[in-house]
């Protein structure tokens, strides 16, 4: 790092090779001892998943009788039985189901959210700050606090045990996180390129289509990954709004499962909780560095 | 072929059209210092107000209606099938003598205030470790991260029951060195330890958001400080954390409003028991408005939620001033 140090033991005499030997032994060490911690914390963190995707090819008296990774007994049993459920329609039918809130609900939060980011970041607006401020508050609002009227709002419109509570209030930019993330990142470019568009005649919706969003792409799909992991995961929308079996999510799908078979199949619920995390890991690792550039962008530099 | 002729020939009028609207670029430039400034559409305030109108209207509709209407329906007595019955503020005293009011606001705070801090410091300690030049930092980076990205979903929550019930994983573990089992979700203690393990198992994201902040602190600073014979830890503790005070502070505030509004975790692992001992506030207004339909009386736990967070969230930032540091200021107060 430095070339510069004060030995202190002798007085004022410097040993090169030695104090260099000591700082590169010293230097392997502290390396060693890191590397350790951070292989021990991942092993123990990640053990519960890895566990979870080994019992579900275990037969259900082998789960919990040995620690190993590896199953004794290969078996596919908690997949099958766990794939027809108890119920009359299969884990399929859940997960499409889960898809047809999850696809309008990120398409329409990327729409909304860039259309609004592009006003908030760009252009002159009337209460500009009253505006922004109302939109970092709903960010930190509890939304325990607008749950009961809400609820009572679509069940006036006749929408209650249908998909459109959940992904409705996305089409009018309600999630502040994105929004605001997508304002940050816009800050971040500059204008130079709009302005000559605006020069060539270009109106602002041109602008927004083909100068902002292909230079905002990263931030959409980071909004986009995001709202889709949130969506996936999101167990108190469903839960409040979807009351028919026929239409339960994945969600629903998992806790009912362990509402009726009191912790006894845990083969077939593991292998269908491994099933509902597949997607989510698989979109991760595919586009991890999107969801570590949202998330920093919409933290640090604000 | 006449149509698209037609097509052809419409998109050059709007052209044409669309640069006559904005002629009066060309001029308002200012040639008599040979600057030219232009007057862009951006300063049109009411195509601004046009793009953010979505926001509002979703405002006015799905937030401060809502809002506002929780706070009437907290005073009447309103159960779906009867007409709301207004009660005044016969909700709110009758929460003075709610015993599961208070063991509900104890436990979340008790809830809170034990995963934020062990969640931070957990998360800045690896973000810590993993800033020094290792190699594969990129690689513990995603194994860190993927808890977080999963951990609110109820396969985890599933998992987590599966790890601590009495049959469960955690106890064939340390029935290996011959510990009696334990009751993990039995006992009142043990049941909040398996919760908040959950929220802290998610620490991923806070420690991402730390490790690009480490990352941005100039190296500069501990090459000055090393010259004056500062340990690790003095640099750490004099020199990194108080640069990176902003970053704290935004994950803070963050993972307090989340933690305060958890209902997964404990509801599908738990149940919110035992004893009510993982009874968090968010299930106790679930249950009251969506199993007892005492929509008034959850609205009015909700409001109470509300402002308890408020509070909460106003003395963070107050308290702010005093120990967060924003570059360029001469320090804190």
């Amino acid at each position: 790092m430095t070339k510069l140090f004060i030995d202190k033991s002798t007085t004022g005499v410097i040993d090169n090779d030695r104090f260099l030997r000591v700082q590169m032994r010293k230097q392997k060490i502290g390396a060693g001892i890191r590397y350790f911690v951070l292989l021990f914390c991942g092993l123990v963190m990640l053990y519960p998943l890895f566990w979870m995707f080994s019992a579900s090819f275990k037969p259900n008296h082998e789960i919990f009788s040995s620690l190993s990774l590896w199953p004794n007994e290969f078996s596919l049993d908690g997949f099958i039985n766990g794939w027809n459920t108890g119920t009359e329609y299969t884990f399929g039918r859940f997960f499409i189901n889960t898809l047809y809130y999850v696809v309008p609900k990120v398409i329409l939060t990327v729409i909304s959210s860039v259309i609004v980011a592009y006003g908030f970041a760009r252009f002159d607006i009337p209460f500009k700050k009253f505006w922004f401020v109302t939109l970092v508050a709903t960010i930190l609002l509890p939304t325990s606090v607008l749950l009961i009227p809400q609820y009572l709002m679509f069940r006036e419109m006749g929408m209650l045990d249908s998909y459109m509570p959940l992904y409705l209030p996305m089409a009018f930019a309600t999630q502040g996180f994105f929004v605001f993330m997508l304002i940050q990142f816009l800050r971040g470019l500059p204008t130079d390129m709009e302005e000559a568009a605006m020069i060539d005649g270009c109106n602002s919706f041109q602008l927004l289509w083909y100068i902002v969003v292909p230079m905002l792409k990263p931030a959409i799909i980071s909004v986009a990954l995001f709202q889709f992991m949130w969506s996936v995961n999101d167990f108190l929308g469903p839960l409040i709004y979807i009351s028919s079996v026929e239409k339960y999510p994945i969600a629903l799908a998992l806790k009912l499962s362990i509402d009726v078979t009191e912790g006894t199949q845990w083969n077939e619920i593991l292998a269908m909780a491994s099933i509902a995390i597949v997607p989510s890991i698989v979109v991760f690792l595919i586009a991890q560095n999107y969801f570590v550039e949202g998330i920093t962008s919409g933290g640090v530099k604000g | 072929m006449p149509i698209i002729f037609l097509k052809k020939h419409f998109k050059k009028m709007i052209k044409v059209i669309e640069k006559m609207k904005y002629l009066h670029y060309y001029r308002k430039c200012n040639l008599n210092n040979n600057k030219i400034e232009l007057i862009d559409m951006y300063e049109n305030r009411r195509l601004g107000l046009a793009y953010i109108s979505p926001y509002i209207i979703g405002l006015l509709v799905f937030t401060a209606f809502p809002f506002l209407s929780s706070l009437i329906i907290s005073f009447t007595d309103y159960d779906l099938i009867n007409p709301p019955e207004y009660i005044g503020l016969d909700n709110y005293r009758y929460m003075l003598d709610d015993d599961t009011f208070y063991k509900s606001m104890g436990v979340t705070f008790a809830y809170v205030f034990l995963t934020i801090p062990l969640k931070l410091a957990f998360a800045l300690f690896i973000a810590f470790v993993l800033n020094f030049k290792l190699r594969g930092i990129k690689f513990f980076r995603t194994a860190y991260y993927i808890p977080s990205i999963l951990g609110s979903s109820v396969a985890i929550a599933v998992l987590w029951r599966a790890i601590f019930s009495l049959d469960g994983l955690l106890n064939s573990f340390i029935g290996v060195f011959g510990v009696e089992p334990i009751s993990w979700l039995g006992e009142p203690v043990f049941a909040m330890f398996s919760v908040t393990l959950l929220r802290v198992w998610q620490f991923g994201s806070a420690m991402v958001i730390f490790l690009a902040a480490l990352q941005s602190v100039p190296q500069s600073q501990y090459e000055a400080a090393m010259i004056d014979g500062a340990s690790k830890w003095q640099m750490f503790t004099k020199i990194t954390v108080p640069l990176i005070t902003p970053v704290i502070f935004f994950n803070f505030i963050m993972q307090t409003t989340q933690a305060f509004q958890e209902f997964t975790a404990p509801y599908v692992i738990t149940g919110g028991g035992p004893a009510k001992s993982t009874y968090l506030f968010s299930l106790y207004i679930y249950e009251t408005a969506f199993k007892y339909f005492d929509l008034g009386y959850g609205s009015a736990l909700a409001w109470v939620l509300f402002v308890a967070v408020a509070i909460f969230t106003a003395i963070s930032f107050k308290s702010s001033k005093y120990w967060v540091f924003y570059s360029g200021d001469k320090g804190g107060k």
